[in-house]
């Protein structure tokens, strides 16, 4: 990379290369302050300050100066089995939504890559989830999954299967209808970006397959997958993060009920700093959760590239 | 390609299983929205109203301050949208066209703001705008979204400005044009549709966002939609499912309809990022 950005350099214009190098650079940071300013000090200075908090004892609305604590909040968690449960239904739901999620989507994909009739408005309307905020997606889906009024419950009866349930309050099936929807609202972008890599696969690489006698399946393995992996790995690990990430959506569904089975990290986390007002602490939960991800991120990520090179 | 004709129906069959999956609960959302009380109430609840009416909307306007609510969600999403803009557009310039230690710093806190969970950013934010008194102001929640914005602002305008010829800004600059006058007139004109479409995109990001308003907007004549919509559900009797439904419609209307319009040219810009 060094080389090519200095061959590239001698190129340019030869009166007094230095100078105007000089100049090049002082007008790219003119254009790019204004916009590094606020990241500096809304998204950055405040990370490491997160993590920086994790290590004292902060604390909301207190009088008394802040301390420095050493890894006590750390060590505290590491006994909380209540932060460990929610960590568990994180990577329950994190794993339970991006695999449906991304086979859901790769499927939606390949069809809308076909030559169907009416594409147009399947494209259209497959990106509506995404277009809705969040908290509209939890009410509409209460709506769905409401024990009385919803469509859910009416269509079991319509069927004949029974009466029904309270899908969002019931023990056992709070969590896999709540990982229902998260499938739902991920899906468009997963779809998006995986059309996206279909539509660079070769198709005369295709064809010719197809007249090697390869079948669909076959031609899927050795044709579209290897084109579209890259995108795949990407989306799905970023999928795995903002899934495990996110908050509105339960919010709104369960709260986290019933009993803290749908209690995701993110919420507790929430209320242990917005509720009780333990800043230290919820900092701590932050920097277990992204330790935690990061590492099997990193697992994930190397098992995949290894797995390709195999190939 | 040929595809034998049960292969096509089937597929047919099958788009038609996802397309009634992803919009079936939008039509029920604007089902329940225009259901009387007693229909909402009946134990056998129908797809279409018998008799539909506008009475949960007038209902939802009158418990809860709605319009007030959405005026507020409309200020921060159109300042935030604007700043956020003006401010991404030069930067993500520099770091398709220079390939400097910059442009690299910038493209991994792209990728890295993805990866935080925002408990870890909403903590010190909030003690950072307190000291600041900016907590529950719509200035300080609109400083909030521009950042929350920048990273996938960055990432679409950094492809569209790769989508511009090199070429055409050498040309003007040979023909004497200074460096500003080639920003101005040869590369902004060619940007401002995928300027347009990120800015929107930026808009609907912020209209839609819900965590970081929950936790700095305190009283609710400064909270914005979404936070409002949740207080409906505080007492939720099958009678307030009604406004709460017709709220909700309204409130998703904004963004659909300014998807609707840029959906082709996100897909775009994804692409555009996404190939390199």
């Amino acid at each position: 990379m060094t080389t090519a950005i200095t061959t590239r350099r001698t190129r340019g214009p030869a009166k007094d290369p230095t100078a105007e190098r000089a100049g090049r650079e002082r007008g790219a940071w003119f254009l790019v302050l204004p916009a590094l300013i606020p990241i500096l000090v809304l998204s950055v200075g405040p990370l490491l300050y997160g993590v920086g908090l994790a290590f004292t004892d902060s604390q909301s609305g207190r009088t008394a100066a802040t301390q420095w604590v050493g890894t006590l909040n750390f060590q505290d968690l590491l006994h909380d089995t209540l932060f460990w449960e929610s960590f568990r239904i994180g990577l329950l739901w994190a794993v339970g939504v991006t695999v449906p999620q991304f086979l859901l989507a790769l499927g939606l994909a390949l069809l809308l890559n076909q030559d169907l009739r009416l594409r147009w408005l399947a494209r259209a309307l497959a990106i509506v989830p995404w277009a809705m905020p969040e908290v509209v997606v939890g009410i509409m889906w209460r709506l769905v999954y409401h024990p009385d009024a919803g469509i859910l419950n009416e269509t079991i009866r319509d069927l004949g299967l029974g009466d029904g349930r309270d899908w969002l309050t019931g023990l056992a099936t709070a969590l896999p209808a709540v990982i229902v929807v998260g499938v739902w609202a991920g899906m468009p972008q997963t779809t998006v970006a995986l059309l996206a890599g279909l539509q660079h696969t070769p198709r005369e690489l295709h064809e010719a397959a197809a007249m090697d006698g390869a079948g669909a399946w076959r031609r899927f393995r050795t044709v579209t997958w290897p084109a579209i992996r890259p995108v795949a790995l990407a989306i799905t690990a970023l999928n795995f993060i903002w899934n495990f990430n996110s908050f509105a959506l339960v919010y709104v569904l369960t709260n986290g009920g019933p009993g803290g089975r749908t209690r995701l990290p993110m919420l507790f986390a929430y209320e242990e700093a917005f509720r009780y007002g333990q800043f230290g602490y919820a900092a701590a939960m932050g920097c277990v959760m992204v330790a935690v991800i990061s590492v099997l991120l990193a697992l994930y990520l190397v098992g995949r590239l290894k797995g390709g090179d195999e190939q | 390609m040929k595809v034998s004709k049960p292969a096509r129906a089937g597929q047919y069959l099958a788009l038609l299983a996802y397309l009634v999956f992803l919009v079936f609960p939008f039509l029920w959302l604007i089902s329940t929205a225009f259901k009387p009380p007693r229909e909402l109430a009946s134990l056998h609840p129908t797809w279409l109203p018998k008799n539909p009416t506008l009475d949960n909307f007038r209902q939802a306007f009158d418990e809860q301050p709605l319009l007030r609510a959405a005026a507020n969600s409309l200020l921060v999403a159109v300042c935030a949208a604007v700043v956020a803009i003006v401010i991404a557009t030069p930067m993500a310039y520099v770091m398709a066209r220079h390939r400097s230690l910059l442009s690299r710093a910038a493209t991994g806190w792209v990728v890295v703001s993805q990866a935080f969970p925002f408990v870890l950013v909403i903590i010190p934010l909030f003690l950072i705008l307190k000291n600041l008194h900016l907590i529950n102001s719509l200035p300080g929640l609109t400083m909030v979204y521009v950042v929350w914005a920048l990273p996938f602002a960055l990432w679409m305008l950094v492809g569209y400005v790769r989508a511009v010829p090199k070429e055409l800004e050498e040309a003007a600059a040979v023909d004497g044009a200074g460096r500003l006058r080639v920003l101005v007139s040869v590369t902004a004109p060619l940007l401002a549709p995928g300027i347009v479409a990120t800015g929107l995109f930026a808009f609907i990001t912020a209209w839609n966002e819900f965590f970081f308003a929950l936790v700095l907007m305190k009283t609710p004549e400064r909270q914005t939609l979404p936070v409002v919509l949740t207080h409906f559900l505080g007492a939720e009797g099958v009678a307030d499912l009604g406004p709460l439904a017709a709220g909700a419609f309204l409130a998703t209307l904004p963004s659909l309809l300014i998807f609707a319009l840029i959906q082709r040219r996100i897909t775009g810009g994804m692409l555009a990022g996404a190939v390199k």
